[in-house]
């Protein structure tokens, strides 16, 4: 391997690196809050990359029957919850509150859809349609049992995992989706091809990074996320309660999620399958980080996709073996050097 | 609102199938501090995390003329009902600051502009926490914990402060300064329903006291009348402190 090919596979793992520490990041954001191993985030993904794909060949993606078979399911719901507890007269703002922005995007993606809109606008569609899912998911599946055990959670996530993984399959059918590249070309650095495409991947990833840090360090919605991961009791007396927290950090783990299915759009193929292998990636990094720590989840996933990459060179047919078998090593020196906390309440 | 500010009615709480607390009645007029003391195990932190929300409770519970049983904790934290609870439970991986800015949480979402000024008022009251504004909750001092927790729950700007044992743990010249404080609230305004084992500083900063045991209220009545009664006197104000090993 001579200094060009290594440096164009870094080039490629560290695309995909990126990539996977978006997941990565929202996978520890999601534990730390609401204690949930988030196996369908990379289905969050899938779609994501499935419906910018729909969008660029003008059709209507099928997860906007999903927003709205989620929005429907969350208002009957909430209208039981009304009726039980006899607040009718909050119901006309509960469902509005529920319904507007579902509602508003689905009639915008299906009219909008055969115009051919500019990349921008599609991607912003994608954005629209995917992040609102996570709420919405939380609402209906995980708020009603949020006192639950870590398992009970881990074995309802998986659950959602295959009904997504179907839905995918009835939405969107069993071809996959390439997008076209957001920049074409490149130039030559040292020596080297540096891709268009794989800066706008690091630029991407890294704004949405900052955007993080800067999210949970200064503003106090980002505080009291922390917060709630920190001390649950002490975050529902300040008022801060999980229904928010729990709604907060889906929503950011879904449009962290539609943001991986656009960068991975044009690098891959998508089928309505490929989110749980992204998503076990970014899970290796997460758990590089003892699924705590956010910059060394970040860290963790760069290197699983600079594995995958060199891995694929040397060895192509084993490079997911390879990057799998990395999470033992990981996981024995993690047993050997955390202390152990006591699980608090 | 009238004379009561808060007002339990035959409260009951449980732990499953066991009752930890058996229909007490109490209540707290505005610019009260009332006390309530027992031994361990009598049902003072129940009763307050069921007062404050985070458990259960059948009864009567009316805060300011409405009936909040069924509110969650947020709306009671919002309605100006703040707990200090045993644990203190801080975010000990964030700093000073930040524990005392979330304490004001529910003003953020109300867009109250005041919590700067708010911010200010609580490092004049205690200038060891604006020392040490950066460093983390985690790695203060029992007493500065202590302050921190009573300091981020007057972030948010309590109508009634619930204190479970204040002087938890502490030395004793810091339970001097932190019940002196709590005079100081009480000079300010604020009504505070107080949990305490150290019977004697209690009943002495007390207007009203309760005495809990094994889930009931045992006596009630003026603190200065309580301190003179006898059980109290042989049970909770005794030279060694109940319930110190
Ligand atoms: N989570 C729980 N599950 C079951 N029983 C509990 C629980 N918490 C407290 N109890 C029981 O309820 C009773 C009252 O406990 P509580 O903590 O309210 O007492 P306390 O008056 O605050 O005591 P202390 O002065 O030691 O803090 C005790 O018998 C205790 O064992
Ligand atoms: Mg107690």
């Amino acid at each position: 391997m001579d200094f060009q090919i290594a440096a164009l596979l870094a080039q490629d793992g560290l695309t995909n690196g990126a990539i996977y520490a978006l997941l990565a990041l929202a996978l520890v954001l999601v534990f730390g809050v609401t204690r949930v191993i988030f196996v369908p985030q990379g289905e969050f993904v899938a779609f994501g990359a499935l419906t910018l794909a729909a969008l660029q060949m003008g059709k209507t993606p099928g997860t906007v029957w999903l927003l709205l078979g989620m929005t429907l399911a969350a208002a009957v719901l909430e209208s039981y919850r009304c009726g039980r507890a006899g607040t009718w007269r909050r119901w006309p703002r509960e469902m509005l509150v529920l319904a507007a922005f579902p509602l508003a995007v689905a009639l915008a993606s299906y009219f909008l859809a055969p115009l051919q809109l500019p990349l921008w606008a599609q991607v912003l569609l994608t954005f629209c349609i995917i992040t609102p899912m996570g709420p919405l998911l939380y609402r209906l599946a995980f708020q009603p049992v949020a006192e639950a055990s870590v398992l009970v959670l881990l074995i309802l996530a998986v659950a959602i995992h295959f009904v997504f993984v179907g839905l995918g399959l009835f939405l969107f059918g069993a071809e996959g989706s390439r997008t076209p590249p957001f920049g074409s070309g490149g130039f030559e650095a040292l020596g080297v091809n540096v891709s268009n495409q794989a800066l706008w991947v690091y630029a991407v990833s890294s704004a949405l990074i900052v955007a993080l840090y800067l999210f949970f360090g200064r503003t106090i919605f980002g505080k009291a996320l922390r917060a709630t991961a920190m001390n649950r009791v002490g975050a529902r007396l300040i008022g801060a309660s999980p229904n928010f927290a729990g709604r907060l950090t889906f929503t950011l783990a879904a449009a962290l999620g539609a943001a991986s299915g656009v960068l991975i759009g044009p690098i891959t193929t998508v089928y309505y399958d490929s989110g749980f292998l992204i998503g076990l990636k970014g899970f290796v990094g997460a758990i590089i980080g003892g699924l705590v720590s956010y910059p060394i989840a970040a860290l963790g996933a760069l290197l699983v996709g600079l594995l995958e990459s060199y891995a694929s060179f040397w060895a192509s047919a084993y490079k997911e073996i390879i990057v799998f078998t990395l999470i033992i090593p990981v996981l024995l020196w993690r047993s050997l050097t955390t202390t152990h906390h006591e699980e608090e309440e | 609102m009238g004379q009561v500010l808060i007002r339990l009615d035959q409260v009951s709480v449980s732990y499953g199938r066991v009752e930890a607390v058996h229909s007490v009645s109490l209540s707290v007029a505005p610019g009260q501090i009332v006390s309530v003391i027992g031994p361990n195990g009598a049902g003072k932190t129940t009763l307050l995390s069921a007062t404050m929300g985070l458990l259960r409770a059948r009864g009567g519970l009316e805060f300011l003329g409405e009936n909040i049983r069924e509110w969650p904790v947020e709306q009671r934290v919002a309605a100006g009902l703040v707990l200090v609870p045993e644990r203190r439970e801080l975010f000990a991986d964030m700093g000073v600051e930040d524990n005392l800015l979330l304490g004001a949480f529910q003003r953020y979402l109300k867009r109250d502009r005041r919590i700067n000024s708010t911010l200010d008022e609580v490092y004049t009251r205690f200038p060891r926490l604006k020392e040490r504004r950066v460093q983390l909750a985690g790695t203060l001092s029992g007493g500065e914990r202590q302050m921190l927790a009573l300091g981020r729950a007057l972030m948010g700007k309590p109508t009634l402060l619930m204190l479970d044992e204040p002087s938890l743990g502490l030395a004793p010249i810091i339970v001097r300064e932190i019940f002196h404080i709590l005079a100081g609230l009480r000079q300010d305004g604020v009504s505070i329903l107080l949990v305490e084992q150290n019977a004697r500083a209690a009943l002495q900063v007390s207007d009203y006291g309760y005495v809990l045991e094994t889930g009931e209220v045992a006596l009630h009545g003026q603190s200065d009348e309580l301190a003179q009664d006898q059980r109290v006197a042989a049970s909770y104000l005794g030279a060694a402190r109940k319930g110190n090993p």
